[in-house]
């Protein structure tokens, strides 16, 4: 047990030889990325760029991060966006109930400093409530994740373009907090609407899309390895099929394991038309979809493996 | 390096906005990859150059072009003229069509103005066709409004903090009255989709002069598309500040101008689209048309129902509601009345207004 014997752990310091090694890596966290992702990765890490996800719901875009952060041994930060969030969410806020209480004491012990002293002592950084970006900032190098930037409003978008173009804050009353490493960061976004070209243009683009047959395949063994292997093949069969039916909500690779879940659950060993039919509701989410795939001969699109 | 800029102006020729600043990047990728692998290449220009999924088949294509020997042929510019003087024909009344008989009642201006503020678009001519767009110019409709998270100070409302400590401080740390703060209203996002097939190309004009004044007003709120046999986002060529230029830019960009209508075809693909992932989520959805409908009208009663689910008010905006005796009795309209919160006429500029009007209290 001593400790020489331990081997350094490839890319425990955000440093990864190449595109290959670094999706080695993200395999054992059972992450399977394609080529194209693995390099985009590979890459932010390298240029320290923000990389921007856009892809449908259930892809794994916010899992990538989850598995980033777990690669790189850095702690994730989630900024989760909303229409109306203001950058004292984002960055920091003050902790005013505890600010009033020092004030209280401070009076209390009949301290004879003066205003200015006691506003100094008021804006100090114990009194400071850092938020996502702040945190990632302070923590660095650290992985931010800052999810479905698509729902934020435009006046967000610009200030973070801010605060990724220099990954510094600068805090009036405290000063400038400036990330020694920059943060790795992910932005994902659903395309609910087009974010700016501005923000964009500072980020390295990857559009996610569903995987293969043989990925997904991979990626359900990896995370469901007690599903059996004709089961998986079987669910990512149909699954794909269900991609291609003009659905409102076609299935994504999270749908697909809920659905493989589920049908481990109830004990099913493949795809019958029947329990099927039981447990669509774990990869439709709309009544319309449902209708539509029950109308269709099921025949065609469960079973014959 | 030469190869990297000379692909990247291959690149801008098909379409892909690569800007200098991206072939930077994309400089600075391949050289944290690996120069001569021709994958490595690959993915270091899609991941920097690229900037939406549009681009991606554009820029795939400029690939296998450039890196495989060919150039990608250009669209010639002569077939961009041509088609643009086409589709903006209609935008345009047609020359003559009335020019010079001024009608002697338009005695006074002012009065003049009321009377054609009445009038049916459909039957004006030339001349108040002109007069009329100085009007419409002048409309700015105002966007209906919305509770956000976002607060402001204010007299009530939950205690503002900050500026409570603040006041304290300068108080010796007593804290003499609460200061509030409450919600900022925030426009709600308008999204109008605008009918241009035949039948409705006499009031096209109008209707997009209507969109290009709720854009102006709202820019950031306000999105326009054009239906008929195709969906077209017209958004962007709308926010260019003078109506005239707008519209002939919103005309280039109208694929099919005074053809049919597959209404109910053309909603599913904007509900696809855009609608269900947030355009249209809480929106007031303004829909100008005559419901002229050749496709079923099953599919258009199914998604203007999925659309009301989703908006927060479905208005439809009918130019011939404004004749006397009009009954929607179109197969259309009778499918999509169900769904729709408020039906209005279209025709006039004081129809104009009060939709307007309608739309700010919905």
């Amino acid at each position: 047990m001593s400790e020489t014997t331990v081997l350094p752990v490839p890319g425990a310091d955000g440093v990864f030889a190449g595109p290959d090694e670094l999706a080695a890596a993200l395999e054992t966290t059972g992450y399977l990325p394609d080529e194209g992702l693995a390099t985009a990765a590979f890459l932010a890490l390298a240029m320290h760029r923000p990389l921007f996800l856009e892809g449908e719901a259930g892809v794994g875009k916010t899992a990538l991060a989850r598995a980033l952060a777990e690669v790189t041994g850095r702690p994730l930060y989630r900024l989760q966006c909303y229409e109306g969030l203001e950058a004292s969410q984002a960055l920091y806020d003050w902790d005013f109930g505890r600010q009033l209480l020092h004030l209280r004491a401070a009076e209390a012990a009949h301290a004879t400093a003066d205003t200015e002293t006691l506003e100094a002592s008021l804006y100090d950084r114990r009194f400071l409530l850092a938020r996502p970006l702040l945190q990632a900032l302070e923590d660095s190098p650290s992985v931010l994740l800052v999810d479905e930037v698509d729902r934020a409003d435009d006046e967000f978008e610009a200030f973070l373009l801010e605060v990724l173009s220099d990954f510094t804050i600068s805090i009036p009353e405290l000063g400038t907090v400036r990330a020694q490493t920059p943060p790795l960061v992910v932005l994902t976004s659903n395309r609910t609407r087009e974010v700016h070209d501005a923000l964009k243009r500072r980020c390295l683009y990857h559009w996610l899309a569903h995987p293969d047959f043989d990925r997904e395949v991979a990626i359900l063994r990896r995370r469901l390895p007690d599903v059996t292997d004709r089961l998986t093949r079987e669910v990512a069969r149909a699954t794909a099929k269900l991609r291609t039916l003009d659905l409102l909500k076609p299935p994504g690779v999270a749908e697909a394991m809920d659905w493989a879940t589920a049908l481990h659950t109830l004990g099913a060993r493949d795809l019958d038309p029947d329990v099927a039919a039981r447990t669509l509701g774990a990869v439709l989410k709309y009544r319309e979809d449902t209708d539509r795939v029950h109308a269709m001969a099921r025949g065609a699109l469960f079973g014959g493996g | 390096m030469d190869t990297v800029l000379g692909f990247a102006r291959t690149l801008r020729v098909a379409g892909v906005g690569a800007s200098p600043d991206r072939v930077e990047a994309m400089l600075a990728a391949v050289s944290a990859l690996d120069v001569l692998d021709a994958t490595d290449v690959y993915w270091s220009g899609r991941l920097t150059l690229c900037g939406g999924p549009d681009d991606l088949e554009r820029y795939d294509a400029a690939f296998a072009a450039y890196f495989g020997g060919e150039s990608p042929r250009p669209v010639p510019p002569a077939a961009r003229e041509v088609q643009r003087t086409v589709t903006t024909a209609p935008l345009d009344p047609g020359p003559g069509e009335g020019d010079g008989d001024s009608d002697p009642e338009l005695a006074g201006q002012a009065s003049a103005d009321e009377v054609l503020r009445h009038r049916d678009v459909a039957d004006l001519t030339g001349a108040e066709r002109e007069q009329l767009r100085r009007l419409f110019a002048l409309l700015t409709p105002a966007a209906p409004m919305r509770a956000s998270r976002r607060r402001r100070p204010g007299p009530h409302g939950t205690v503002h903090a900050a500026r409570t400590v603040r006041r304290a401080l300068r108080d010796g740390g007593e804290v003499t009255r609460l200061l509030h703060r409450r919600a900022r209203p925030r426009p709600r996002r308008v999204v109008l989709l605008v009918d241009v097939s035949g039948s409705m190309s006499p009031y096209a004009d109008a209707l997009l002069r209507f969109a290009h004044a709720a854009v102006r007003a709202h820019p950031a709120a306000t999105e326009v598309f054009t239906v008929g046999t195709r969906l077209t986002r017209v958004t962007r060529e709308l926010r260019l500040r003078d109506p005239d230029k707008a519209l002939t830019a919103s005309g280039s960009a109208i694929p099919d101008w005074s053809g049919g209508t597959r209404l109910g075809e053309v909603l599913k693909a904007f509900l696809d689209r855009w609608g269900q992932r947030g355009t249209a989520r809480g929106a007031v959805v303004v829909v100008c048309s005559d419901g002229w409908e050749r496709g079923g009208t099953d599919v258009l009663a199914e998604q203007m129902a999925r659309l009301q689910r989703l908006a927060h008010a479905v208005v439809w905006v009918n130019p011939h509601k404004g004749r006397v005796g009009y009954q929607p009795l179109t197969g259309g309209m009778q499918a999509a009345l169900p769904s729709v919160d408020h039906f209005v006429a279209g025709h006039s500029l004081a129809a104009f207004q009060e939709l307007a009007g309608v739309i700010q209290r919905a």
